[in-house]
């Protein structure tokens, strides 16, 4: 499908006019610099969003969107099951439930600098990270069924942190409806030794300093205060989630067939929400959910347990832990009317506005807390979600950078030794399990954080709270 | 450069792999080598031990899809890694030796994991000089 071109109608919002198959409009939520990144494929996969069956609104791409499969990352859908809405497994990704939790501590910039390589060290160790290590949890059958039902309330039952984390997660920690007899004994077998691991590629757990609050109300409401540290882990569902994830999207390509959708890209093969396959995979997706939470409440005990031992002071307390890879059900307003939707965010943040039934009471006045992750040496940021959000773009912002360089460029270009001298020269211990897994991620390979943050506040998708810097990256 | 042979290609998020071969069996087990030599430097892994593989899939690109994701489900879950392939195909099904050992993180230093193939760039064509390519983008 040939888009149209982007069409700037607000300082922050260009659109996609409907052609051939589009249902609705295209929504891109960038300014001029963000909007010049994004390649033109971008725009197609956009369109091709917007052409699947029972699409509400537009489909929409945050200012981080670059290239993904079938849905741009960075992409969000809402589709309505009454009139023949989809759920795309491809549209959800392959890493599902892939997220970030950041955890207060109550320790400050000064008190870090005197223990920092020690506790570089020591969470390198603890962390079960890389490729092949295997030195994650194994579950027996009876512990597995347990944890894809329950999520990370299975994890805090095994003494994986405490109760009161749960409030502090979506969905506190526990999807309802996930259905574990549809995760497969390969899913599951992919998980073996893996339980409580970081992955690799992208994924990391930093210690990082609050070094500026633009919203004092909000950081007062979160509990960030400017120089301490907090602790950040982005990671996801592991194996399991990814063949959950190879074996419905393989499904619903024939699944599209049968029910004559038409796919402009097999990446978009889906289900009717209302349809035996699209019920299957919401209950597989939710099961991989609950994996992906139970998995960072495992790695939040244990970084907390380490952070403990080198600071026994510490209050660490959670801030929140948000999904970017999922499909929820949701109640929107769309032209005054409420309407039940499932919303598809593809490397994209749900973001609640205040006063949402769903939140934690503590944030319900200034909103949820949106953790933007900045890439390995760069910034990060916390944002709140906004009631303009909640109309704009069903209260979903952005992830994290976006790429910009394929990881074939960033390793000719950025030699991994290199990329750690770099980072060291800014104060920052990396610790990483690869050489040629730390030059893919090199900072330069994404886009500038700064203004994809910058932008999501401007645009109105979320608020602006506070920002983070690096001091300590444990790669995976 | 010889007939058979693989390598990888661009694409913004993640990373393509190409098999290019005489036959459709030959482009597959090259195909194979560019999607461990994401993780490893092929070089370093010995051939020892093999697994054998068996998929069915209604057409080449099926097959060939359904391969990969089988390759990285040997990779993930049993964490045995390969340096050779020996494939055969007959009509929709696939059988696959792949030559390799146990995986040594000290001697293979792995690194990115392969999440799965995509339908992304998928295809399996036929070069004008009359060699296949087996292409796709792997999640990383």
């Amino acid at each position: 499908m040939s888009p149209s071109r982007p069409r700037k109608i607000s300082p922050y919002i260009y659109r996609l006019d409907p052609t051939d198959r589009m249902r609705v409009p295209g929504l891109i939520f960038a300014d001029e610099d963000l909007i010049m990144d994004m390649e033109d494929d971008v725009f197609r996969q956009l369109s091709n969003v917007a052409s699947l069956p029972g699409i509400v609104s537009a489909a929409m791409a945050m200012p981080d969107a670059h290239l993904g499969y079938g849905f741009p990352i960075g992409g969000v859908g809402a589709f309505d099951p009454d009139r023949g809405g989809v759920v795309s497994a491809g549209g959800v990704g392959f890493d599902i439930a892939c997220g970030v939790r950041t955890l207060l501590t109550g320790i400050s910039r000064q008190q870090l600098e005197t223990h920092k390589k020690t506790l570089a060290d020591l969470l390198f160790q603890n962390i079960p990270a890389g490729l092949g290590t295997k030195k994650g949890l194994k579950l027996s059958d009876k512990e597995m069924e347990r944890m894809l039902a329950e999520g990370a309330l299975w994890a805090v039952r095994k003494g994986y942190g405490d109760k009161a984390d749960l409030e502090k997660i979506e969905e506190e920690g526990s999807a309802a409806g996930a259905d574990p007899s549809e995760v497969s004994d390969k899913a599951r077998k992919r998980l073996d030794k893996e339980m409580g691991s970081l992955g690799s590629g992208n994924h990391y757990l930093e210690i990082q300093i609050v070094s500026d609050i633009y919203d004092p109300d909000a950081a007062d409401v979160y509990g960030l205060r400017k120089d301490d540290a907090v602790i950040t882990i982005h990671c996801g569902s592991r194996g399991l989630g990814h063949q959950v994830a190879t074996e419905f999207i393989r499904l619903m390509v024939e699944e599209s067939a049968r029910q004559k959708i038409h796919l402009p890209d097999r990446d978009l093969a889906c289900a009717p929400l209302l349809s035996s396959t699209g019920q299957r995979y919401l209950g597989a997706m939710k099961a991989a959910f609950n994996c992906a939470v139970a998995n960072r409440q495992i790695i939040a005990h244990l970084a907390r347990e380490t952070f403990l031992s080198v600071f026994p002071d510490a209050k660490t307390r959670q801030l929140y832990d948000v999904c970017h890879n999922t499909c929820r059900e949701e109640e929107h307003e769309i032209d005054g009317r409420t309407m039940k939707l499932f919303i598809h965010r593809k490397g994209a943040t749900r973001a609640f506005g205040p006063g949402h039934p769903l939140l934690p009471p503590a944030y319900r006045d200034v909103g949820q807390p949106v953790i933007i992750g900045g890439s390995m040496g760069t910034h990060s940021y916390i944002l709140a979600g906004t009631s303009d959000g909640m109309k704009l773009s069903f209260g979903s912002a952005c992830h994290g950078a976006g790429r910009i360089m394929s990881r074939k460029q960033a390793l000719k270009k950025y030699p991994g030794r290199q990329v750690i001298e770099q980072l060291q020269r800014k104060d920052i211990e990396v610790r990483g399990h690869s050489f040629k897994g730390l030059a893919e991620e090199a900072p330069e390979a994404y886009k500038d954080v700064d203004k994809v943050a910058e932008v999501s506040s401007q645009s109105g998708l979320a608020r602006k709270v506070a920002r983070l810097d690096p001091a300590i990256c444990v790669k995976g | 450069m010889s007939d058979a042979y693989w390598k990888h290609f661009d694409h913004r998020a993640d990373i393509g792999i190409e098999g290019v071969g005489p036959a459709p069996e030959q482009a597959f087990a090259q195909a194979a080598m560019a999607l461990m030599a994401i993780m490893c430097d092929l070089e370093t892994i010995e051939k020892k031990e093999s697994r054998r593989i068996e998929v069915s899939g209604e057409n080449l690109e099926i097959l060939y899809y359904d391969f990969i994701n089988e390759l990285i489900y040997l990779i993930t879950s049993e964490g045995f890694v390969f340096s050779q392939a020996e494939v055969s195909i007959s009509g929709h099904g696939l059988r696959a030796e792949m030559i390799g050992e146990p995986m040594d993180i000290s001697r293979h230093q792995p690194s990115v994991e392969v999440k799965a193939a995509s339908f992304s760039s998928l295809e399996v064509t036929r070069s004008p000089e009359g060699l296949f390519i087996a292409r796709c983008i792997v999640d990383v």
